[in-house]
């Protein structure tokens, strides 16, 4: 029982944690388009990526592999339900990787700018895409009695969905503009500071509009909040460090307004997260065929072991990552590795 | 068309094009420590200027082998959820912890790897090195542990549930020590070796024929991969390849029928070197060495091979696909010895190796046909395991999905054909190109002097990392 809820809270963590690493990064494939004029610049903006976008990347598959074990039947449920959604997700998935790698490998200008455009795009579809299958999350999908999901791509593009997905472009967009100022320098680092307290204005109008829109109806995350009042101190927090970032970002302390951007992403997820709270996919047709975090669930066995993982591999996960990002600390200059 | 068999062709599809790569990981990341402990030993350049050019090569191919990689781990749940809700207990478990584990070792050093050359001091760069071929080392390790449990299942309870039938897990030391992991592992690993090898045995030959002005770092190349090429080739058929056959004849007899293409159960089975069984006569066809199979099976010549008719037909594999395979992966195992020993025969004879233009062009082909030989070998295992996803407890046709429709699977296959094709013609020539060009002189590559890089962690941490 609490088993379940641990594992729905590491589960929470991990997509925070994708949200937060690889969010800056595809952040700065979004912006790289509008933000850098040339070849040295976009240099510049694919190697503050550079040497931890691939570790970064790794949450995503971490997440994947922790639902397929803590909770196969909603790994199961889901990706067959949204296959043609989860087809393009691969899709862009692997065009971006081999866009950063290939990009620098050769001097012809056409061939930079073709990856620098497969770059952008790519970037812009994985927000797009997992934003939008967020969204329908929230909306509740069609799971049938049998707990699979019979629907089609355009019943994903639903109106709501959609502004999750914009949401979540401008919301990467701000943090990457935010990891950026730390990393570029010279005219690039004035464009982009430039840039910040625009997205975060962007974002911030999106952002709200999206609470009311979840608030009014998506009474499966709303209804939760109605009944334990005290629980808004989630979205509260997510306030509170959107707040902070912004007089962060006043004061040009870009490492704090990073900082406070990342808690602002884990709070607006950890609020939606605590909103579904059991479910991990609430039916649309009937609400006793939703997948629950006890119904859906590994037995105790599994998520034991796993526990007993997680507590001796998120040690080691931590101390490298954190090891790594010191190592390359301090604003980027390209050199004969670099992509 | 019918999905579940669209998902199959898919997924042999995608495993197997991943598959190119992996060994690749593996085999290189091997040799590059290797290479960089030359370096710390002898203080030559010519060793950090060839550290610099396969990191630069390991890159490419690890790019590749990742976007590829994650495809498979989410094809699971997108075409086989009858399959993931079976297995999620157990599967899944291995499978998160491959990435908590290994792929967070792997892709946070990679990092350090690529670009921690002229940042870190050489044996910090080693150890980064280390620790990404240690991880791609691990990740086989859990994907293998995955594979087997599917090959062999230990450690589990079936159990009716209202989702459906799934299997829990009741012993986590069974579940990940199946008996078919380690022998499996360790031929794994040697065929990814040898891989990697491979791959350095061509380049280093290509310099020597053709790249005249590297001529001295192929050689330096083909003597740090030779001894590794012909230690493991020699080893991988007579010690690991007929351990991982031992195994088959214990726990999927029927496998083995197919691979050697046994018909009735045989006291003093012959082996067959090449052949071609005969479906519809139930015959097999071919050059046979009489009493060996019984011999490798059983250490005994009189010993009775089970032959398919022996088992139920559907629970057959495809025999022709399976039967070829095998034959395959094994006669090119022979042909990697032979190719092994006489390059160190010309090598040992006064160094004739390096003019010896024939001996040389054999060693530029060895790459593919190490390519060839490890997919086959997959292919045996994988093809072999059929008509089971799971040995005896599900059936690939009751794996797949109820929801998928056919025009969503062409769909999905028509864009992974076109992507991989792509990527594949991309790979090759940035690999080529890369190769033509050869390793950077090493001036180039030094932002700053060797000696002044940091080589300690008191250094990294105290010590600004960058000028």
């Amino acid at each position: 029982m609490w088993l379940n809820i641990v594992w729905f809270a590491l589960f929470v963590i991990i997509i925070a944690g994708y949200l937060i690493m690889d969010g800056f990064d595809l952040g700065v494939g979004i912006l790289h388009p509008f933000l850098a004029r040339n070849d040295e610049e976009r240099r510049v903006f694919l190697n503050s990526i550079g040497p931890v976008w691939d570790g970064n990347e790794v949450w995503l598959v971490l997440g994947g592999g922790a639902l397929f074990a803590a909770f196969p039947l909603v790994y199961a449920s889901l990706f067959s339900g949204l296959y043609i959604a989860m087809m393009l997700v691969l899709l862009v998935l692997i065009l971006r990787t081999v866009a950063i790698e290939f990009r620098s490998k050769r001097p012809s200008p056409a061939w930079r700018s073709f990856w620098d455009w497969i770059f952008f795009a790519s970037s812009l579809g994985i927000a797009l895409l997992l934003g939008v299958a967020f969204g329908n999350i929230l909306d509740g999908l069609p799971i049938a009695a049998d707990g699979h999901i019979r629907a089609n791509l355009f019943d994903l593009l639903t109106p709501s969905a959609l502004l999750v997905g914009v949401t979540t472009i401008f919301m990467l967009a701000t943090h990457g503009a935010i990891y950026l100022s730390m990393k570029a320098s010279g005219a690039l680092l004035d464009r982009v500071k430039r840039w910040v307290p625009r997205l975060m204005i962007i974002f911030f109008i999106f952002n709200t509009l999206l609470v009311g829109v979840t608030a009014l109806l998506h009474e499966a995350v709303s209804d939760r909040y109605w009944q334990q009042p005290w629980l808004v101190i989630l979205p509260g927090a997510a306030l509170l460090s959107v707040i902070v970032a912004w007089l962060m970002v006043r004061r040009e302390q870009y490492f704090a307004a990073f900082l406070f951007s990342s808690t602002m992403i884990a709070g607006l997820l950890i609020s939606a997260a605590v909103g579904l709270y059991p479910n991990l996919l609430v039916s649309t047709l009937n609400p006793s065929y939703n997948l629950t975090i006890f119904n859906a669930a590994s037995q105790p066995n599994t998520l034991t072991v796993m526990l007993i993982m997680a507590l001796i591999g998120m040690p080691f996960v931590l101390l490298y990552t954190a090891g790594v990002y010191y190592i390359f600390r301090g604003r980027v200059q390209i050199g004969p590795s670099s992509y | 068309m019918d999905q579940l068999f669209l998902s199959r062709v898919q997924f042999a599809l995608t495993a197997s094009f991943h598959f190119i790569y992996p060994p690749l990981s593996m085999g290189l990341g091997l040799l590059l420590v290797i290479i960089g402990i030359n370096y710390l030993r002898t203080r030559d350049p010519k060793w950090r200027q060839l550290s610099f050019f396969w990191v630069k090569v390991y890159g490419l191919v690890f790019a590749v082998g990742v976007a590829t990689g994650v495809v498979q781990e989410f094809e699971f749940g997108t075409n086989w959820p009858e399959y993931s809700r079976f297995v999620g207990n157990i599967f899944g478990s291995l499978l998160a912890a491959e990435g908590v584990f290994a792929f967070f070792l792997e892709g946070g050093f990679l990092g350090l790897m690529l670009f921690g050359g002229n940042r870190l001091g050489p044996r910090m760069w080693l150890l980064a090195i280390f620790m990404v071929a240690f991880g791609a080392h691990f990740s086989a390790l859990w994907i293998l542990m995955a594979n087997s449990w599917m090959q062999t299942p230990a450690g589990y309870v079936v159990t009716q549930t209202p989702m459906g039938t799934q299997a829990f897990m009741t012993d986590f030391w069974q579940t990940v020590f199946t008996p078919s992991f380690v022998p499996r592992l360790w031929h794994t690993w040697v065929a990814s070796w040898m891989t990697g090898a491979a791959l350095m045995l061509s380049v280093g030959a290509w310099f020597l024929l053709r790249v005249k002005q590297h001529a001295e770092l192929g050689k330096a190349t083909i003597r740090v991969a030779l001894p590794v090429f012909v230690i493991f080739s020699i080893l991988q058929v007579p010690l690991f390849g007929a351990r991982q056959a031992e195994n088959v004849t214990q726990h999927q007899p029927v496998k083995l029928a197919a691979m050697e293409g046994i018909w009735e159960d045989t006291t003093c089975a012959p082996m067959t070197v090449v052949g071609w069984i005969d479906e519809a006569n139930q015959r097999t066809y071919g050059i046979k060495i009489p009493c060996l199979l019984s011999f490798l099976a059983y250490g005994d010549i009189n010993a009775t091979v089970k032959g398919l008719n022996s088992f139920p037909p559907d629970t057959w594999p495809p025999l022709q696909i399976t039967f070829q395979s095998y034959h395959l992966m094994i006669n090119l195992g022979m042909v990697f010895i032979g190719i092994g020993l006489l390059a160190a025969f010309f090598f040992f004879w006064g160094r004739r190796l390096w003019r010896n233009t024939p001996v040389l062009w054999i060693l530029v082909l060895t790459i593919f046909l190490a390519e060839a030989a490890t997919m086959v070998g997959w292919w045996t295992a994988e093809f072999g395991r059929q008509p089971w996803i799971v040995w005896e407890l599900l059936r690939t046709v009751d794996a797949g999905s109820p929801v998928l429709l056919g025009y969503q699977v062409l769909i999905s296959n028509g864009m992974f054909i076109l992507l991989y094709a792509i990527l594949f013609v991309l790979f090759i020539f940035l690999l080529n190109e890369k190769i033509q060009h050869g390793p950077e002189p090493l001036a180039s590559m030094e932002e700053r002097p060797v000696n002044a890089l940091p080589d300690t962690f008191r250094e990294i941490f105290r010590r600004q990392a960058r000028a």
